[in-house]
């Protein structure tokens, strides 16, 4: 095992930087777009409501594999060449972004009415009441369940692999096929994998700690 | 606390890893034909995402091609006629394992006998002799293997070797691997590579599919196809390599042959028996 890791600690590296820089990238943009599409479920227009649930409803409901797949064969062929690292971390994204939706949409409903009645009525607009009492109050109700989506986020990053993105799977598999050494081939992935979702682990719940207490 | 937790998953891991192991030895041990024989039946991973030599028919669900056709010769030619094959599909990448694990006792999945696989498997004689090509769109500037120069893309297939031969033939360009040929042709298709790099068998049959898309540059290597088994399975290699040559002696070899590769533009019998 310790073998697979030191005569190819190159491309193991190079791998989980690729995973690394996906995710983040991923991470950052699924939380802008998923917090917006949760805002225009609740939104008191209807068209809104109808595009945020709509998309929430669509995104979140197909495959991973699919909607990467879609960015790599269908987009390059007929709109703008994209390669494989580009269409996997934004199908990471945009399936992320779904489910993302749907924890903040929870996160915000779960906050009592009177809140947001209450903030009106001292003659807060709705985007004051909205940013100012209500949204600060559900970010400390989140953070847990967004944890577990981040987490999520880095493994489902091994979508890459599929699309010939360099990420830390796609080396494994390389690498499993050339030694013909599979299970400890994915060990070592699987380890370099946990010590990027364990530092992300202990900071959710480092921010958990601090906020929902405080 | 939390290390406590972390020592514990370490520890589940490896006892995994023991048991996986352990397991998968004990079977692959077995003496393949003697099991073969008692069940009347040999175990055969078959590729079903190769045109030609073994693909999924979607309307009946049967995995169908040359090297199925063969499957089924050799299994009646070293067990007897009333003995069938079974079947399971397997791809580049999970064929090794799979043998190696003990759940298939052959393999013929256009695997190439390379001196590294021969470390870990066994191989008996070659039963096809394919080279390695190039496919392109039509018109494309890539001539052949030559013009593969740096800022250029090659799509290939994870876990054949066929990559290292680019990486060798061409070094100056980048390889893009994909799960199947399925993808990697779809990738060609969609523009995320300038070429598609495998045996030449594979490529005719794609370019059969799709006429826009044709086989240039002849063969840069020699990649003779053959039958993988577990290491030490001698019995089962010798009866294997008696029933080939049995079946090119009475001619079915030659007949299955033609069956498939007879109406393809440029293939030579004689270049692949």
């Amino acid at each position: 095992m310790l073998s697979i890791l030191t005569n190819n600690y190159g491309t193991l590296m190079s791998g989980l930087g690729y995973t690394l820089l996906s995710s983040l990238i991923a991470l950052v943009f699924s939380l802008i777009i998923g917090t917006v599409f949760a805002l225009m479920e609740i939104s008191p227009h209807k068209w809104l409501r109808v595009i945020g649930k709509l998309y929430v409803e669509v995104i979140r409901n197909i495959p991973l594999l699919i909607i990467t797949m879609g960015f790599y064969v269908i987009v390059p062929k007929y709109l703008l060449p994209v390669d494989g690292f580009t269409a996997g971390t934004i199908g990471l994204t945009i399936y992320t972004s779904a489910f993302i939706a749907e924890t903040v949409r929870a996160g915000i409903q779960s906050v009592a009415v009177g809140q947001m009645e209450g903030a009106r009525s001292v003659g807060l607009t709705y985007t004051q009441a909205m940013s100012q009492i209500v949204f600060p109050q559900a970010i400390k109700i989140v953070i847990p369940p967004l944890g577990n989506q981040f987490i999520n986020l880095v493994k489902n990053s091994s979508i890459l692999a599929f699309v010939a993105g360099f990420d830390l799977m796609y080396q494994g598999k390389i690498i499993a096929n050339a030694t013909f050494n599979t299970f400890d081939t994915y060990l070592v992935v699987g380890l370099l994998y946990l010590i990027l979702t364990m530092p992300l682990s202990y900071l959710m719940r480092h921010l958990e700690k601090k906020w929902v207490t405080a | 606390m939390h290390k406590l937790k972390l020592w514990l998953t370490v520890a589940v891991l490896c006892v995994v890893a023991g048991v996986a192991a352990g397991c998968g030895r004990s079977v692959a041990d077995q003496d393949a034909l003697a099991h073969a024989k008692k069940t009347n039946t040999i175990v055969w991973g078959v590729k079903a995402d190769t045109r030609l030599f073994g693909l999924m028919n979607t309307k009946t669900g049967k995995i169908q091609g040359f090297e199925v056709d063969m499957a089924n010769a050799l299994t009646k030619q070293v067990l007897g006629k009333s003995a069938k094959a079974t079947l399971v599909q397997v791809t580049s990448d999970t064929r090794v394992p799979m043998l190696k694990g003990g759940n298939l006792d052959a393999v013929i999945a256009t695997m190439t006998i390379t001196p590294e696989r021969q470390k870990v498997l066994d191989f008996t004689d070659s039963y096809f002799k394919a080279g390695q090509s190039l496919l392109v769109k039509k018109g494309s500037k890539i001539k052949s293997i030559k013009d593969l120069t740096a800022g250029t893309k090659v799509i290939g297939v994870q876990g054949s070797n066929s990559v290292d031969n680019v990486k060798k033939a061409a070094p100056a360009t980048t390889v893009l691997q994909l799960a199947d040929y399925a993808q990697a042709f779809t990738a060609l298709k969609s523009g995320q590579g300038d070429a598609l790099s495998t045996d030449n068998g594979i490529l005719y049959g794609m370019s059969q599919q799709d006429p826009d898309y044709v086989v240039v540059g002849g063969t840069f290597t020699k990649e003779p196809y053959g039958i993988a088994l577990n290491k030490g399975q001698t019995n089962l290699r010798k009866a294997l390599n008696k029933a080939l040559q049995e079946l090119r002696a009475d001619g079915t070899y030659e007949k299955l042959i033609n069956k498939w590769f007879s109406d393809i533009p440029g293939f030579d019998i004689k270049e692949v028996a």
